[in-house]
């Protein structure tokens, strides 16, 4: 049985103009210990897809339709004591912003306590070694003296390095990683992401990596979904998908890295925005960008096809007679 | 962060924390802020050792000799040295009375705004954290609280009172009654304020954090969020007291509030208002002197905190 399992996920939102659908369709699954990457523009519903998997969506947003089944029990319709148990406890959260997610006036030590004593039956004194262990495992200079400190006290680094250790505080079975590093500057971002992957692996910890780099979900990740428009378009092995990408969207992604241009060329980038999530097109939600729009493109939503070991949901992967490569030269 | 604080193992004391604090700084260089605080403590000890210093008891009858009364202040050609700020029309010592007074009114002060803020708080925080309809009924309680002035309400209930179970139960429970009424008719100002920093704080990663941590709504609400909304609630607690000790003292005066037994402040300038023009001045203008410096005081002080804790104001 897998660690985690999301069928066919709705997650709406009510706003006064209608509802609008900010995921669609989704559906994964996450065994223990594998690190999955979430790729897409923002808008795609990334973090949306976080953030329901706890069940945590603020309102106007609610889980519609669809389960998401933690070991057997479908988080959806659990009642909220024992989410609560769940939260933190079994599946924690970092944030894309470690200015943020510390409350400015609790000491580092408080919070970490807190966070154990809400969850476990130990002793302060325990609850105490507890964290200054887990400061240790994230590597912070003199941790003893961290927990005395305010949040204001210390570096962005150290900070998102103090996150990721509440994360880790009770131990979890999966991580959700919202942007982790991209408050960061460039040389923190690769300490920190290398010091996640070496914990998710130690712990054997699932993680669930939600981002807009690619660079990093192909050095971290197993297996990767693309989003687009709150659907999942293609997923696979992180390696299949960032070598040979299927779905033109990803293509896209792939080609508008900045390595992928020579020097002195423009960036390649998709032309377009994304849709408001009130008005995706009918037929494939890309087809109004895409280099290789059919008929069909623009009347039926695309159902999955296996290629390789992934999954496309494009028309074009789904009928192999007609060869990208001849369209692209046309 | 300074070289020094790295190399020194022990995190900083509670005490060396404020003192690098920039609360502390705006303080040191602050010298109305100094000089208020500086009155403000000397009311607050004055008040609390009252009857050491006081060299009379004025709630104690066989002190008080009626062939005393209406003697000047000790300066004045008919003053007596035993009366240093003259004595009332009951021949009470003037300084006492004062000193008594001023430990009244700042208590019913107090415990009419601790009341205030704890009412406050927790109709505040429940607003704004929890939202949609709680918050809409709770705010129109608010605005309809609000919309009768204090003195009114309190006018009307310690009136019904008094006349509904007579001037002698009313007297014992004057103070009482008065920390209720202030207390009761004035939490608005303060549910208004904290349901604004809620809902700006509510939304705040840290808050998803929590939530994300699994805990609780209440532990979110006082634990997590009521902290960071600390510095408004500081600075109308200053000017709060000052308020009610306003309030309390008109109340006094329009004789709804001390009993003449036990007079506050406002009382004391009241029982004085009737001699005022046959030329006794001090019963009324001394005690008023007093209670005008003490209220300008905590508004200074109410100032002054305000721009120190408004991270907007900040200058450097």
């Amino acid at each position: 049985m897998p660690l985690l399992e999301v069928n066919n996920l709705e997650v709406c939102f009510g706003l006064r103009s209608g509802a609008v659908k900010a995921l669609r369709d989704v559906s994964f699954t996450l065994q223990r210990g594998e690190r999955l990457g979430v790729v897409g523009e923002s808008g795609a519903g990334k973090s949306v897809l976080g953030f329901s998997i706890i069940n945590l969506l603020s309102r106007p947003g609610h889980i519609s339709s669809g389960s998401v089944h933690f070991e057997g029990k479908d988080l959806a319709s659990l009642a909220p004591e024992e989410l609560r148990s769940i939260r933190g406890n079994r599946i924690s959260m970092i944030f894309q912003d470690p200015m943020m997610t510390l409350n400015p006036v609790l000491t580092i030590g408080v919070q970490m306590v807190e966070c154990l004593l809400a969850h476990r039956r130990i002793s302060k004194a325990d609850a105490k070694r507890i964290a200054l262990k887990k400061l240790q495992q994230v590597q912070i200079p003199s941790p003893e003296k961290r927990l005395d400190q305010y949040p204001h006290e210390l570096s962005g680094g150290m900070r998102q390095r103090i996150v990721i250790a509440i994360g880790l505080l009770l131990d979890p079975d999966i991580i959700i990683a919202d942007e982790p590093t991209t408050a960061l500057d460039v040389t923190i971002q690769a300490e920190i992401m290398d010091l996640m992957l070496n914990l998710c692996e130690q712990n054997n910890v699932a993680l669930i990596l939600i981002t807009h780099d690619l660079g990093v979900v192909s050095q971290v990740t197993q297996r990767m979904l693309v989003m687009y428009a709150g659907r999942i378009i293609e997923q696979g092995p992180t390696k299949e998908i960032i070598n040979d990408a299927q779905h033109p969207y990803t293509q896209g992604l792939m080609n508008a890295l900045p390595q992928m241009a020579l020097p002195g060329q423009k960036l390649n980038q998709i032309k377009g925005t994304m849709p408001p999530l009130q008005r995706i097109p009918k037929g494939c939600s890309f087809n109004p960008r895409c280099e290789y729009v059919m008929d069909i493109c623009k009347q039926t939503l695309p159902s999955f096809t296996q290629s390789g070991n992934c999954q496309v949901a494009c028309h074009m992967v789904a009928e192999p007679m007609q060869d990208k490569m001849l369209i692209k030269e046309v | 962060m300074s070289e020094s604080t790295f190399k020194t193992e022990q995190p900083p004391t509670a005490l060396q924390r404020f003192k690098a604090s920039h609360f502390w700084h705006s303080f040191k260089i602050d010298r109305v802020a100094q000089l208020s605080f500086l009155i403000f403590l000397a009311y607050v000890v004055l008040a609390i050792f009252a009857s050491l210093i006081a060299p009379f008891d004025p709630y104690d009858a066989s002190q008080i000799d009626i062939m005393n009364s209406e003697i000047p202040p000790s300066w004045q050609a008919e003053g007596e040295a035993d009366f240093l700020l003259g004595t009332d029309a009951q021949g009470r010592d003037m300084l006492s009375t004062i000193l008594y007074g001023t430990r009244v009114s700042l208590l019913i002060g107090l415990c009419a705004v601790a009341l205030q803020a704890l009412l406050g708080i927790v109709i505040g925080l429940t607003a704004g954290y929890i939202g949609g309809r709680v918050d809409s009924f709770l705010m129109r309680i608010a605005d309809i609280q609000l919309s009768f002035s204090t003195l009114m309400v309190a006018i009307i209930v310690l009136a019904v009172f008094q006349a509904t179970f007579g001037t002698e139960l009313y007297q014992q429970l004057a103070m009482i009654m008065l920390i209720l009424v202030i207390g009761i008719a004035e939490w608005p100002q303060y549910a208004r304020t904290i349901r604004a920093s809620v809902l700006a704080e509510k939304k705040k990663e840290y808050v998803d954090a929590a939530r994300v941590m699994g805990f609780g709504r209440l532990r979110i609400m006082f634990r997590h969020i009521l902290p960071n909304t600390l510095s408004p609630i500081l600075v109308i607690s200053t000017v709060q007291i000052a308020n009610a000790i306003i309030s309390e003292a008109s109340l006094s005066f329009l004789g709804l509030g001390m009993p003449v037994s036990q007079p506050s402040l406002g009382s004391l300038i009241s029982s004085g208002f009737e001699y005022i023009f046959s030329g006794v001045w001090w019963i009324t203008v001394i005690p008023g002197v007093v209670l005008i410096v003490l209220v300008l005081v905590m508004n200074l002080l109410g100032d002054w905190m305000r721009d120190v804790l408004n991270p907007k104001l900040y200058k450097g």
